[in-house]
């Protein structure tokens, strides 16, 4: 695999703020990455110093191969769409589609051909002829994905391109850029703080924090096997159960009060001391089921949320608040004694000083 | 169960209590607010009233002192007679070369200071530099700086490089002092458009000229239409540039109108004093109606906003 977009030791400071510091990253071609983070994280200055709409402060950007530090967006083989769509209001959508290739004074001919590729794959022939105020949010996002197809670039940057449609809407689109994507098979680097979209999506998931990646993985690994807190309480929804403990040897002292064998638990750097246990809700079973789990204990169900699909409770372990999932059609309701279960070897521990997984 | 209960009542029409829209009722607030109103512009309107009918009167009819009367005889002669033919110290052309040389004046310097203040505002609002701001807060603080101040400097600045009292030194001064207002017009218009279109036309491939063109300045045309009003009826009115700056070639109405007036030598003509100013105020007051409605919307959406 050959790369297409390398940074190597990329910072980027706004006067004394640092906003991103000596940052590596690896695209491999045809790699969908999504780059997904709390806002304020660095995650669209990134995408931005890609695209070369901001100058870095220090380190390298590489494309296809070709040093473009220093170039000029256009020169830098990129495509951009935007989370506003940024279409040029007072042009149709064919001048929208084409802006850039006249910019660039291409024949005719090859503009016309390339406009007409464009919107057969966006399916958005029939409304070549009308302004961008005359769209519906799904298409004008669809015409600003082709504003960055007709460009024929090596590389796609999106900058949250969903988030300012509708639920559903955005479901759509969702299948439809990974679609493009088989179809394409360009690289493409995906910025987002939809969880969702970044599973979905992406090959590799960079989840970032305060500019730094923290784990670049592919969502298997990211959602599974998280490196630290911050990661596994990111991801899911509802989000990871964490019990804090002691740690000693394989054991998980629980305010004294439970002691959880963590036996299953494959330690990657076992470190006695305060530790946390992960353990998503779905991780853990109710009734009949949890009597096969390797850890099981009493609680009383205080809230049931049903969700359609499925029933999310809050119970209290030990004076810990945690949620479960359970099927849509195990009854659950306040003040009822269940028995939960649930096996350590699919959890996650970790350090509770570093936060780092142990 | 309690569903049971109401649709009986439901079905039968028979809800009591307020249904629907609430009725309108005339209060006696609204009589004030109405009262007010109406004496308000019948108190605003009275001297246009007065100037009308007196510009439309005969001297002896004048001189009988019915401020508010219809005219007995209608004469349009002092409208003619301020147009051709009243007299300005030993000139006797009336309004007529202080018309054109309005006209030449405020047709220069409209499209010159516009064109400037577009450029500045596109300028400090996307291409940001360092120290952009610094000389965007000068510029600002220019339009508090009052324009006495400047006027002497401004003087010897224009001679010394010959142009002083020429139409180009007059449309060099309007563009200066118009530049504050504008500048301000137009980078707040193009600071309240999304970044991200320039950003688009910057990966597309559009330099600092293509994106104004091409993107921004098709998009500018309601600021421009408030831009013209505000610099056209600025200018058309402006006395004190025009004496001073102009030179006598090129006295704008303002100040003919103002020679007409105070000539000392003969008799007040107040019928021909009138005629004179209401076509001097014409111009703005036709730009006014309109461009009224542009006119609020613009400085609603560029001045204030941002």
């Amino acid at each position: 695999m050959t790369t297409s977009v390398s940074i190597k030791d990329l910072s980027l400071n706004f006067g004394n703020v640092k906003v991103l510091e000596s940052l590596d990253l690896e695209v491999a071609q045809g790699e969908f990455i999504v780059l997904l983070g709390p806002s304020g994280c660095g995650k669209s200055t990134l995408l931005n110093c890609i695209a070369g709409l901001l100058d870095v402060s220090d380190g390298q950007i590489f494309i296809s191969g070709k040093n473009v530090t220093w170039d000029e967006p256009k020169d830098r083989g990129i495509g951009m769409v935007f989370q506003s769509y940024a279409l040029y209001p007072q042009m149709t959508v064919e001048k929208n589609l084409s802006f850039g290739l006249r910019v660039a004074r291409m024949p005719k001919a090859e503009v016309d051909a390339r406009v007409k590729r464009a919107s057969e794959i966006l399916q958005i022939e029939p409304l070549l002829q009308r302004k961008p105020v005359e769209l519906s949010g799904g298409q004008r996002q669809r015409v600003a994905i082709g504003r960055a197809l007709v460009r024929d670039v090596d590389v796609f940057l999106f900058d949250e391109p969903l988030s300012n449609l509708d639920a559903k809407l955005r479901n759509d689109l969702r299948i439809e850029i990974k679609r493009l994507h088989a179809r394409l098979k360009n690289t493409m680097i995906y910025v987002t703080h939809d969880q969702i979209e970044a599973m979905t999506l992406a090959d590799r998931i960079a989840i970032m924090k305060n500019g730094v990646i923290q784990q670049l993985a592919d969502p298997h690994t990211i959602y599974n096997r998280p490196v630290n807190l911050f990661v596994a309480g990111f991801i899911g929804s509802p989000s990871m159960n964490f019990i804090k403990g002691d740690l000693s040897g394989t054991t998980l002292s629980v305010d004294g009060q439970a002691n959880i064998p963590l036996g299953n638990y494959q330690f990657a750097n076992q470190t006695n001391g305060a530790s946390i246990l992960g353990i998503r809700p779905e991780h853990i079973a109710v009734g009949e089921e949890a009597r096969k789990m390797p850890v099981q204990m009493e609680s009383e169900i205080e809230i049931v949320e049903p969700m359609g699909a499925d029933t999310v409770a809050w119970t209290k372990i030990a004076g810990q608040s945690l949620t479960f999932r359970a099927a849509a059609e195990v009854h659950l309701e306040p003040g009822q004694k269940v028995l939960i279960g649930f096996d350590p070897g699919r959890g996650s521990v970790f350090n509770a000083a570093s936060g780092n997984r142990i | 169960m309690t569903t049971e209960a109401i649709s009986p009542g439901l079905s039968a029409g028979t809800l009591s209590g307020p249904r629907g829209p609430k009725p309108k009722t005339v209060t006696i607030g609204r009589i004030g607010v109405y009262a007010f109103l109406i004496i308000s512009a019948v108190f605003f309107l009275m001297p246009l009233w007065v100037m009308i009918v007196t510009s439309l009167k005969t001297m002896p009819e004048i001189r009988e002192g019915h401020l508010f009367n219809w005219p007995a005889l209608l004469t349009f002669d002092p409208w003619l007679k301020a147009w051709d033919t009243a007299c300005t110290g030993r000139d006797c052309n009336g309004l007529k070369p202080g018309f054109w040389n309005s006209v030449k004046i405020t047709a220069l310097s409209v499209p010159v200071s516009i064109v400037i203040a577009m450029i500045n505002g596109y300028a400090l609002s996307f291409w940001k530099y360092k120290g952009s701001e610094l000389l965007f807060g000068i510029l600002i603080f220019g339009a508090f700086v009052p324009f006495q101040v400047v006027i002497y400097p401004l003087i010897i600045g224009l001679s010394k490089v010959g142009l002083f009292a020429t139409l180009p030194g007059i449309v060099v001064v309007h563009t200066i002092f118009g530049m504050p207002i504008l500048t301000l017009l137009y980078r707040n218009f193009f600071a309240s458009l999304p970044i991200e279109l320039f950003k688009a036309g910057r990966v597309d491939g559009a330099g600092f000229w293509g994106i104004f063109f091409r993107i921004m300045l098709p998009m500018s045309v309601p600021i421009t239409i408030v831009a013209i009003i505000l610099q056209v009826t600025g200018i058309w009115n402006d006395f004190l540039f025009g004496t001073v700056f102009a030179g006598r070639e090129n006295m704008p109405m303002t100040v003919q109108l103002n020679n007409i007036v105070t000539t000392t030598t003969g008799t007040r003509e107040y019928n021909v004093n009138m005629a004179a100013t209401i076509l001097t105020a014409a111009v703005p007051l036709v730009v006014y109606f309109i461009s009224g409605k542009w006119f609020v919307r613009g400085i609603a959406a560029g001045a204030v906003k941002g």
